[in-house]
């Protein structure tokens, strides 16, 4: 049985400089992450984390940093939470310019099988992108249902 | 025809910020749709067994097919098949689900693309590259007043296993 991957693609009119920062700057991230800063300073091997009020909720390794094209790092939220950890996924951003408008698709894969990352990062991946998305075109990001965000605090 | 027996085959989740009526209004109005499906407009009679038409700019019949479930402004389900010679032979219907969803300040859109028989990712790669960009239009539109040009090719690979099984496409 092959091992669950989830792949989400998204259009956004902005340019691929803009995209990588918003990906990678902790000020944006918490516009739009739901309050979850990023630090990191994105050299392949270093550590990132991503934290709300202080508090971790995911973190990992770079593994690739190719600006403005692909940006790559491992995923483990169990720094989060109480419940069993899953195994350690792996995010890939890439982002493919169409003219004005940047393609960006989100590869989350080396899921656990149990399926529980695979079930909350499912359900997170597109609020979060589509808040990215929306701060990036109109300058606001999503307010959706903070108990809805919550899902991906403990992806 | 029976829905029930259609599975999801392709899932799109977007979130926007703007109202369930917006939302629904620009997934049945020929006018907003030109906006964000390449030029083309949908038209749709709007109850159980009303036709869904969607026209290429030059008027033409691109894609035909039936209303099956219609509850604005919270889901609508239409078969979506586009007119090439012997494709619903060949494939079957393509049934397509809009549930529109309040999610805080935001609606959450779900387009789930359902067949009633397997098919190859080859063939359903066709709707897996052009959803994500129509419904990022969508948002676009709804959030900015402003459409975006997407440059994209033609779905080689879905056009290619089309052709393999004898249905001739443009």
């Amino acid at each position: 049985m092959s091992k669950p991957v989830f792949v989400y693609t998204t259009y956004i009119e902005t340019t691929a400089d803009k995209l990588w920062q918003a990906l990678t700057d902790g000020d944006f991230t918490e516009r739009y992450w739901f309050g979850h800063r990023v630090a990191s300073d994105w050299q392949v091997g270093s550590s990132y984390r991503f934290a709300k009020e202080g508090q971790p909720s995911v973190e990992g390794k770079v593994l690739v940093s190719d600006p403005p094209r692909q940006l790559a790092y491992s995923w483990d939220s169990s720094c989060s939470d109480e419940a069993p950890r899953e195994r350690t996924s792996r995010v890939t951003f890439d982002l493919v310019p169409h003219g004005k408008v940047i393609k960006l698709v989100v590869t989350h894969d080396e899921l656990d099988e149990a399926g529980r990352t695979l079930r909350n990062v499912s359900a997170g991946w597109p609020m979060v992108l589509a808040s990215l998305k929306s701060i990036l075109e109109t300058g606001h990001a999503l307010d959706i249902e903070p108990a809805a965000a919550k899902e991906l605090a403990h992806a | 025809m029976s829905i029930e027996k259609f599975k999801p085959a392709t899932v799109y989740t977007i979130y926007i910020a703007s109202t369930p009526e917006k939302v629904w209004q620009a997934l049945t109005s020929a006018e907003f749709s030109q906006k964000y499906f390449f030029g083309n407009s949908v038209e749709v009679e709007l109850r159980v067994g009303g036709a869904f038409i969607v026209r290429t700019p030059d008027g033409a019949r691109h894609i035909s097919g039936e209303v099956f479930e219609c509850d604005p402004p919270n889901k609508l389900t239409v078969t979506f098949n586009v007119n090439w010679p012997e494709l619903i032979e060949k494939l079957g219907p393509t049934l397509v689900t809009y549930e529109i969803e309040p999610a805080g300040d935001a609606v959450k859109l779900t387009m789930t693309e359902s067949h009633d028989r397997p098919l190859s990712d080859d063939i359903l790669s066709g709707g897996r590259q052009g959803w994500p960009a129509i419904l990022s239009s969508l948002k676009s539109v709804l959030e900015t007043g402003q459409p975006m040009v997407i440059k994209m090719a033609p779905p080689q690979r879905m056009l290619a296993a089309l052709r393999e099984l004898g249905i001739k496409t443009p």
